[in-house]
């Protein structure tokens, strides 16, 4: 019984390993297009910051629910350990390097972008905020 | 049974505080309700609480939950609506009121189809088994919600409840 759960870990972190190594295409591919509205909705847009993505993950908002505050209500202080939601469910790490098959699906990632921030903040993100935080979970 | 390999199953977080329960929850058949074995509904169901067993609520009750996504317990969690029909006739194929579930018949003794409750945690059965679930355990910071099953049933996502 252990054994057997234990070889299904394994098969399937290396699963997740070989789908996230081949694929860095769209991850980017989605940067690029938080990139191109944010720059239509602000011209003097000059880039994504990891500094303002670190900031959106840790700020307390209030804006949401009373019990998730902030992205790290959920999702933890600590980006390269695992979180945890209000149902007690575990959540993967959220840092690329600690779990690299994250954001390869841009569908998921929109949709989760829209809840959590709607969890959080009390509205959708704007595309700067949604680049911003790739941006910074990218180089964790 | 034995709490050294539980951690190999669960995770440590969950272990302190099982350990604690164990002895009592031990008790009692073997309940199984089949777990989610559809990826679609493990993924769109399964990602904020344990993707709860078909078998545990009448299909009436699944209809109702499904046509309401948008404000699923103050949470949003709409799918596309070619999803939803995938997770729905799952759902409903499974449902506790399928006929041939033991469990489930048991379950959902003095529940009215009519009713389609949307909580298995309100079903008067299932309130009844957690009687003696003291207020402290249920405020626990490993549990907090009645909805947390893994919590105290380390092999909730096995479909096992007996412990
Ligand atoms: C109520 C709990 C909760 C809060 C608060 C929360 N998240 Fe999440 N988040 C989840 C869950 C659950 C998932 C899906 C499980 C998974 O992907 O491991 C998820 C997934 C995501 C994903 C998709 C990951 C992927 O692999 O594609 C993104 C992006 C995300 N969250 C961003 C955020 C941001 C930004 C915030 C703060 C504004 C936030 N989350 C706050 C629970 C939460
Ligand atoms: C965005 C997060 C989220 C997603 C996705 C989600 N749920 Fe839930 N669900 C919740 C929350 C929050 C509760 C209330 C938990 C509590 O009372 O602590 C809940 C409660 C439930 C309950 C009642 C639990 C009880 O108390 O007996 C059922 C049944 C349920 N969900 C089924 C589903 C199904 C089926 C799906 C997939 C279509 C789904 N959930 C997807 C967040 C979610
Ligand atoms: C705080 C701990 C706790 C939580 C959370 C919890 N249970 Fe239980 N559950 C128990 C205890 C204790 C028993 C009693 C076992 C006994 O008396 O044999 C029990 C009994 C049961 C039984 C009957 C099994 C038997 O052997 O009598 C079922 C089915 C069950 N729980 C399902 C659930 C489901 C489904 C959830 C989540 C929606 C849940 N439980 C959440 C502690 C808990």
């Amino acid at each position: 019984m252990q054994l057997k759960s234990t070889a299904a870990l394994l098969a399937a972190s290396l699963a997740m390993m070989f789908a996230g190594a081949g694929i860095a295409g769209p991850r980017e591919d989605q940067l690029a297009q938080y990139a191109k509205a944010a720059k239509a909705a602000n011209p003097a847009f000059s880039g994504f910051s990891a500094e303002r993505g670190k900031t959106l993950h840790t700020q307390n908002f209030g804006g949401g629910k009373p019990d998730t505050p902030a992205c790290t209500a959920c999702h933890g202080k600590d980006t390269r350990a695992g979180g945890r939601t209000p149902a007690g469910k575990a959540i993967d790490p959220m840092a690329v390097s600690a779990t690299p098959s994250r954001y390869t699906e841009p569908a998921k990632v929109e949709k989760w972008f829209k809840r959590n921030c709607n969890e959080v903040l009390g509205r959708e993100c704007s595309a700067q905020e949604k680049g911003d935080w790739l941006t910074f979970m990218s180089g964790q | 049974m034995n709490i050294p390999y539980r951690p190999l199953a669960l995770g440590l977080l969950v272990l302190g505080f099982s350990a604690l329960v164990f002895g009592r929850a031990q008790a009692g058949g073997r309940h199984y309700f089949a777990p989610v074995n559809n990826p679609v509904v493990k993924e769109e169901c399964g990602s904020c609480h344990l993707a709860f067993a078909p078998s545990m609520l009448p299909a009436g009750s699944w209809q109702r939950m499904m046509a309401n996504l948008k404000d699923h317990f103050g949470d949003d969690a709409s799918v596309d609506p070619k999803t939803a029909a995938i997770i729905t006739d799952y759902l409903v194929a499974n449902a506790a009121d399928k006929g041939g579930l033991r469990y489930s018949d048991k379950l959902l003794r003095g529940v009215s189809a009519a009713n389609a409750p949307l909580r298995i945690t309100e079903l008067p059965k299932w309130t009844r088994e957690h009687r003696k679930v003291p207020d402290w355990e249920w405020k626990h910071k490993d549990v907090r919600t009645k909805a947390n099953c893994t919590a105290c049933h380390a092999d909730a996502a096995l479909g096992y409840y007996d412990e």
